[in-house]
């Protein structure tokens, strides 16, 4: 605690050996393997990317290097010495310090309590203000250690986490995805102090979705798919899309895609020109997004989570309503205005990402959460305000069959299922209604190959029959099986909408990263 | 009536509302929300007032009420942080439980003679015009509730204890990843509360009525619980709430005495009418109940593996 950060130079004075490495990493989750013979190595003063998708097993590595987890096999090495990290706090007594994306601070406490709960050993509140000032200073995290965290902006409350790490003088910092609640001026300033840290010798792991700014800022990069590391790299000697297609794997084969319909199906659901502004302060806003689904078709959206996923799913669902009733239009009428039961009653279904808390209640039986979707659409749930369990129960059991949902009661409550069971339960609820228009998102979020080709199949079933379905999901992989067409969405702008079979992975990785067609403006 | 009277029982007023409402909200910051402050100090006035019947000695029966007080919390504190069980309803059960307990208990002592705890006369100090009784001549107990106030005040915001109970109570889940003790650091503050409301119920049944009826306590453990709020969980705010409380208190006694052409059964209603008056006018303005309101009250907390 006494050492001035200058000193810290002269005490890391590299002899090659690396900070932190890690070799022949496994980690099983049953029968998933989230890391498979994973080796990596960190240099002091190198900022180090770790990029990957979603699923692709970086969080689980972080998790193990962190303490959080054990590996299943495999060995973790502190500066060349083999070392058993058995928990965070162990973690941070070698000199490892991690940001989280969402943050672990009191809200009602101030800047120096906060740091003050976090810190072991004895000191004086004041005296530890007066540290806190002179070290937020000096690294350009400007902080007043009286203020509130509750007052604080959400890129105020990162600084005081990397300030909360700095005092605990770290060797390494681990920043889990740390620009994805930042504004641009923030992100600028927290790079400003991550390569003043490296400069001093400090070791950064950086974990984000953004390639520009890994290019920017990172030195080497190793980049994870399905679990195993792929390839390794210096970000700033490739381009965007030669990151993307590496993370997602161009390699992979062409999948064999089934009769796209022909054009004179009628449009089921049209998007036109919906602008919605930012919901609170880090939403993403929605900017003039158009986009046709016919019956028939499959209709992708990809892009990069936080891209405005989210809002347009709710824009789409009714959940938060557009001021313009011909924003959105359902089966040829218009709805823009109207809320989400209007919209299931013109034959429309909706499968939120969040499954539990959102898709289902956790403590309402599944039968429960069968009438919570269709008690206002006219399906014989409910008759003069009664509610037929007897109606909604063989609803769960058609459901249940159909998708080979796993449960230990006829009807239990959602919260007991497993995630993946849930999924397909969630999925199959609405899939029981053969909605004309279905949007889903993350339809396989969570779920083994197995069950989500289940889902996939009926996806595809489902618009075979006449029904236009919409798709928003981060699975690339996904995304290129089932659709009939591609649009990609990047920082709440949707891209025009192609045919599937003419776009190939590295051009929507561009699009994903930001470089939209039309405009270079994307930062 | 003269004014120094008046505030000479303003004072008697108010101080049980203060003791009962600082322990409440020891027990709030941490998190816990007891409800049966109510029944703890019906505890404390029966077993305090029955103590000190039978040795004669009151300040022996002050230390019994601040036992019977902690007694019932521990009970509250076993169900609801141990067995986790629902705050509100156990808290209640315990008002229920405790008022029932302290009449069976008190059945025999009912119109007994009381052991009043004396008053502490300091010499010539107290004979000072206009301010010496007021300042120097009240009942010990007066005097302990104003140095709790500043005690919980010092506790909360000036000691490392305090600031992990106030953790604990914003957010149990960062505290516990902290390694901090969240189940034990609440049953403390529970205990803490229980002991305060024994100790309010004490000061009735030994100072304020030196004698022991059922129902003595009279919904002053809820006015202790409303003050609470109404101060935004801030000592110093509580302070001023229940002088506020025993004013009205007061003053409707005064009033029914004058003869004022309002009903009594109306002008009976006034503290609760205030507390209800006032918790309204709180709870309009948002931001000043949000800033200080613990914002894991009431939630219980189940450490996760």
């Amino acid at each position: 605690m006494d050492t001035a950060p200058s000193a810290k130079l002269e005490r890391r004075a590299g002899d090659g050996t690396p900070t932190l490495e890690a070799s022949q990493i496994v980690k099983d989750f049953g029968p998933l393997r989230a890391n498979d013979l994973v080796d990596f190595a960190i240099q002091p003063g190198e900022i180090h990317a770790l990029l990957g998708e979603n699923g692709a097993g970086k969080s689980t590595l972080v998790k193990i290097l962190y303490g959080s987890l054990q590996p299943t096999s495999g060995e973790v090495r502190w500066k060349g010495q083999p070392v058993v990290v058995a928990n965070p706090a162990a973690a941070r007594r070698l000199g490892i310090g991690m940001v989280f994306q969402h943050f672990s601070l009191f809200d009602a406490l101030t800047v120096t309590e906060n740091i003050s709960l976090a810190l072991e050993d004895k000191h004086r509140l004041d005296d530890l203000a007066r540290k806190i000032e002179t070290v937020s200073e000096d690294y350009g995290l400007p902080l007043r250690p009286s203020s509130t965290v509750a007052d604080l902006s959400v890129g105020e409350r990162q600084r005081v986490e990397i300030v909360r790490c700095l005092l605990q003088e770290p060797e390494l910092i681990i920043m889990d995805e740390p620009t994805s609640v930042l504004t641009p001026q923030e992100a600028s300033d927290l790079f400003k102090t991550l390569n003043r840290l490296a400069g001093e010798g400090c070791s950064v792991l950086y974990i984000s979705h953004r390639l520009e700014e890994v290019k920017e800022l990172c030195h080497h990069a190793t980049i994870l798919r399905h679990g195993k590391v792929v390839a390794e790299c210096d970000p700033a000697e490739e381009t965007a899309g030669r990151l993307a297609s590496m993370m997602v794997g161009a390699d992979v084969e062409a999948l064999e895609r089934r009769a796209a319909p022909s054009g004179d199906h009628p449009v089921r659901l049209r998007i036109a020109g919906l602008s919605l502004s930012k919901p609170h302060a880090f939403a993403t806003a929605l900017d003039d997004i158009s986009l046709e689904v016919r019956g028939g078709e499959i209709v992708s959206i990809a892009g990069v989570a936080g891209n405005g996923q989210d809002e347009l799913f709710d824009a789409l669902s009714g959940e938060r309503t557009a001021g313009d009733a011909n924003a959105i239009t359902i089966n040829d009428k218009p709805c823009g205005a109207n809320g989400i039961t209007a919209r299931r009653r013109l034959d429309a279904g909706f499968v939120p990402e969040e499954r539990l808390g959102h898709g289902a209640v956790p403590r309402f039986k599944l039968s429960q959460n069968v009438v919570l979707t269709r008690h206002g659409t006219g399906e014989g749930l409910v008759r003069s305000g009664v509610l037929d369990f007897v109606a909604a129960r063989g609803v769960v059991h058609t459901v249940t069959e159909r998708f080979d949902v796993r449960k230990a009661a006829p009807d239990p409550e959602a919260g007991s299922l497993s995630g993946g069971n849930l999924q397909k339960f969630v999925v199959g609820r609405e899939y029981d209604r053969r909605p004309g228009v279905l949007v889903v998102s993350q339809p396989t979020w969570g779920v083994d190959a197995g069950a989500a080709t289940a889902i996939r199949q009926a996806l595809i079933d489902l618009a075979r029959a006449g029904s236009a379905v919409l798709v928003i999901s981060q699975d690339l992989d996904e995304i290129l099986e089932i659709s009939d067409r591609i649009a990609v969405i990047s920082q709440g702008r949707l891209s025009e909408a192609r045919v599937a079979s003419g776009i190939t992975r590295e051009e929507i990785g561009l699009l994903m990263g930001g470089a939209h067609d039309g405009g270079g403006d994307a930062h | 009536m003269n004014l120094e009277g008046a505030i000479l029982t303003i004072i008697t007023a108010a101080t049980p509302l203060l003791i009962a409402a600082l322990g409440e909200l020891v027990s709030e910051r941490s998190g816990v929300l007891n409800l049966g402050v109510e029944g703890m100090m019906a505890m404390g006035a029966v077993v305090g007032f029955a103590t000190a019947h039978l040795t004669g000695e009151p300040a022996l029966g002050v230390f019994a009420s601040i036992l019977a007080g902690t007694a019932t919390a521990a009970l509250f504190g076993f169900l609801t942080l141990v067995l986790v069980a629902n705050q509100v309803a156990s808290g209640l059960a315990l008002t229920l439980f405790g008022l029932g307990l302290a009449a069976l208990i008190g059945d025999a002592f009912v119109s007994l003679p009381g052991q009043g705890l004396p008053e502490i006369n300091i010499p010539i100090l107290s004979e000072l015009p206009a301010i010496g009784r007021i300042v120097f001549g009240q009942d010990a107990l007066v005097y302990v509730g104003i140095l709790l106030t500043f005690g919980v005040w010092w506790f909360l915001f000036r000691t490392r204890a305090g600031l992990i109970l106030r953790s604990v109570g914003d957010n149990h889940a960062s505290a516990h990843a902290l390694g901090y003790p969240v189940i034990r650091v609440r049953f403390m503050a529970v205990l803490f509360g229980g002991a305060c409301a024994g100790l309010a119920g004490g000061y009735l049944s030994l100072v304020y009525t030196p004698q022991w009826t059922q129902n003595m306590t009279a919904g002053r453990g809820w006015i202790a619980l409303a003050l609470v709020v109404f101060a935004t969980w801030l000592p110093w705010r509580v302070a001023a709430g229940a002088l506020l409380f025993g004013a009205v208190s007061i003053l409707q006694l005064h009033a029914q005495a004058f003869g004022v052409g309002v009903p009594s059964q109306f002008l009976s209603m006034l503290p609760y009418v205030t507390t209800i008056l006032v918790l309204v006018l709180i709870s309009r303005s948002s931001t000043l109940l949000r800033a200080n309101t613990p914002a894991c009250l009431a939630q219980p907390f189940v450490p996760d593996r």
